[in-house]
């Protein structure tokens, strides 16, 4: 474990300056519109340049130390139940990201299943699955807030519907190749004892299918989250870090923007890792080869 | 052949023949095989390849079903003899479930038939394949050879009496090949089961069995069967003498036999 860490440490820490290195640049030609003026004011002169560029108050595009120092603030110095807490939009946008990732997740391994039990439903299911996942999020998400709106449903269900329609295909595609990985002869010394489908499915399909599972299980949670943010969007919702960034554009705080931008990343990966780390577990459990 | 005759027999083929429609027209797999197993035998099925020795395997096994005569295994059709659980069958490969330790592998039929006892069955089971001290290791942490002998105790796991066997040592070198050829003959003269076993290398068959069935392609068929007389507890030795030499020059020309059929 200790070495895993060294061994990327290095790479992801050069990768970070890197990027840190660029945006900072950037940051002078894009904001040289609103700063021009400010700079000149203040007597022109390279520092000057620096010092207006990174520190401007509603900024095309914000330093990263502008971003972090918003955080910090909006984590920290606010308490989280608070509507102007990050920590209170983080959360509104978490639970409804989990709750569409559990429906998702047995909505995706329960079509799977279906799938490869049945030809029938293999040849009408699949174009159907296939067909949800070509329309765009962004036209179906106000249709679906709205529609469930007018019949009493606000807030975190249809949020959460919306995080499941992204999230069950890949679970649904991933299981399907996961039930129908083990090889002939697992199946046949199955048949051999004259176990039911039940068994087959239980001691034989699911377990074989657990390395893709958790693959799909690691798109589909942060999948999930942009569900999510994007059934903020249209709702005017008070809550969640679409809201943050859709108030946040509508008053040119970009500044708040990026810091919710910076605050969804952060929970995607930690999501993503999580699952990573029960994937981990399992594998011990089924005692893959370490 | 009187009835009491057939009632004796473990597996009875009659002018059995098994048809694959493919999209390039019929493959005759097997053509009028006539087959007696009977009780304690350890019969070979020996030839080359698509001589139809695994698919006559699998048909006993009802894993194919045949096309045309009869086939009665314990004297009832393959599919019921399957659905009774008549059988124990090792593949090619040891298809172990790689998330199962080897107690577990060999547990797994005694799971999915609802057999208790299962400590006690999976011991006795390991102990005969020489395996004891394994239980919790999984199977990537065994050799080959290892694995193969975990996938003989599970099919001998619930006490099937009949025994049937793909090939089970094809993949493995000959100095281990010969150890457990050794060893399977001690478990067959221990047990007294019924054993099928398919292979197509000659010392194999002739070492193990007491009838060698000898096998021809395009369309698999039986080209003759050969009765051996060693002792049941016999060692490699018998590999040297005059007798095991004839048998293997027999079986050699019966496959030569079958192969200028086919020129």
């Amino acid at each position: 474990m200790l070495m895993r860490t060294e061994r990327h440490i290095l790479p992801v820490l050069t990768i970070c300056a890197a990027i840190l290195v660029m945006w900072y640049v950037a940051c002078i030609p894009m904001n040289a519109v609103v700063a021009e003026t400010k700079i000149a004011a203040a007597g022109g002169g390279f520092s000057n340049v620096l010092a207006v560029s990174w520190g401007l108050d509603r900024p095309v595009i914000p330093a990263p130390h502008q971003v972090l120092t918003e955080i910090w603030n909006s984590v920290f110095l606010i308490a989280p139940w608070k509507v102007k807490s990050l920590v209170f939009h983080i959360w509104v946008t978490l639970t409804s990201t989990m709750l569409g990732f559990v429906m998702g997740t047995i909505l995706g391994i329960g079509l799977a299943v279906a799938i490869i039990h049945s030809t029938l439903l293999n040849k009408s299911l699949m174009p159907w699955i296939i067909a949800s996942q070509t329309i765009p999020i962004l036209a179906i998400a106000p249709m679906i807030i709205g529609v469930l709106g007018s019949v009493g449903f606000t807030g975190l269900i249809p949020k959460s519907l919306i995080s499941m329609y992204l999230c069950f295909f890949p679970i649904a595609i991933g299981m399907v190749k996961g039930l129908t990985s083990p090889d002939p002869m697992q199946l046949d010394l199955m048949r051999t004892y004259n176990a039911s489908a039940s068994q087959i499915l239980w001691k034989l399909r699911f377990p074989a299918a657990m390395p893709f599972l958790f693959t799909s299980l690691k798109v589909a949670i942060a999948i999930a989250l942009t569900g999510a943010i994007v059934g903020e969007l249209p709702t005017g919702a008070q809550g969640g870090l679409g809201a943050r960034m859709l108030a946040g554009s509508y008053y040119g705080q970009t500044i708040q923007i990026w810091a919710a931008l910076v605050a969804a990343s952060f929970v995607a990966a930690s999501l993503v890792y999580a699952i990573g780390g029960m994937e981990r577990l399992v594998n011990v459990r089924m005692g893959a080869r370490p | 052949m009187g009835s009491f005759d057939v009632a004796q027999a473990v597996i009875e083929a009659k002018d059995l023949g098994l048809t694959f429609q493919t999209a390039d027209g019929p493959v005759f797999a097997l053509s009028k095989v006539d087959l007696t197993v009977e009780d304690g035998d350890f019969v070979s099925f020996i030839g080359p390849s698509g001589c139809g020795k695994t698919t006559l395997l699998r048909a006993i096994a009802d894993l194919e079903k045949f096309t045309e005569g009869t086939l009665t295994v314990n004297s009832m059709m393959p599919e019921q003899a399957r659905l009774a659980r008549s059988y124990g069958y090792v593949f090619q490969a040891p298809a172990l479930y790689p998330w199962r330790t080897v107690e577990a592998n060999v547990g797994l039929p005694l799971e999915i038939m609802g057999i208790g006892d299962a400590a006690s069955r999976i011991q006795r089971n390991l102990d005969l394949v020489n395996l004891s001290g394994f239980e919790k290791k999984f199977p990537w942490q065994l050799s080959g050879g290892m694995q193969q002998r975990v996938s003989i105790a599970r099919a001998l796991a619930f006490d099937p009496k009949l025994l049937l066997m793909d090939e089970p040592f094809g993949a493995l070198d000959e100095i281990v090949r010969d150890k457990l050829n050794q060893q399977l003959l001690e478990l067959w003269d221990r047990t007294k089961k019924t054993v099928v076993f398919v292979t197509h290398s000659i010392p194999e068959a002739v070492f193990l069995s007491t009838k060698i069935v000898v096998m021809s392609p395009r369309p698999g068929r039986i080209i003759d069967v050969i009765k051996t007389n060693f002792p049941r507890q016999r060692t490699l030795d018998i590999r040297e003498t005059p007798e095991f030499l004839k048998i293997a020059q027999r079986v050699r020309e019966g496959l030569k036999a079958g192969h200028a059929y086919e020129d």
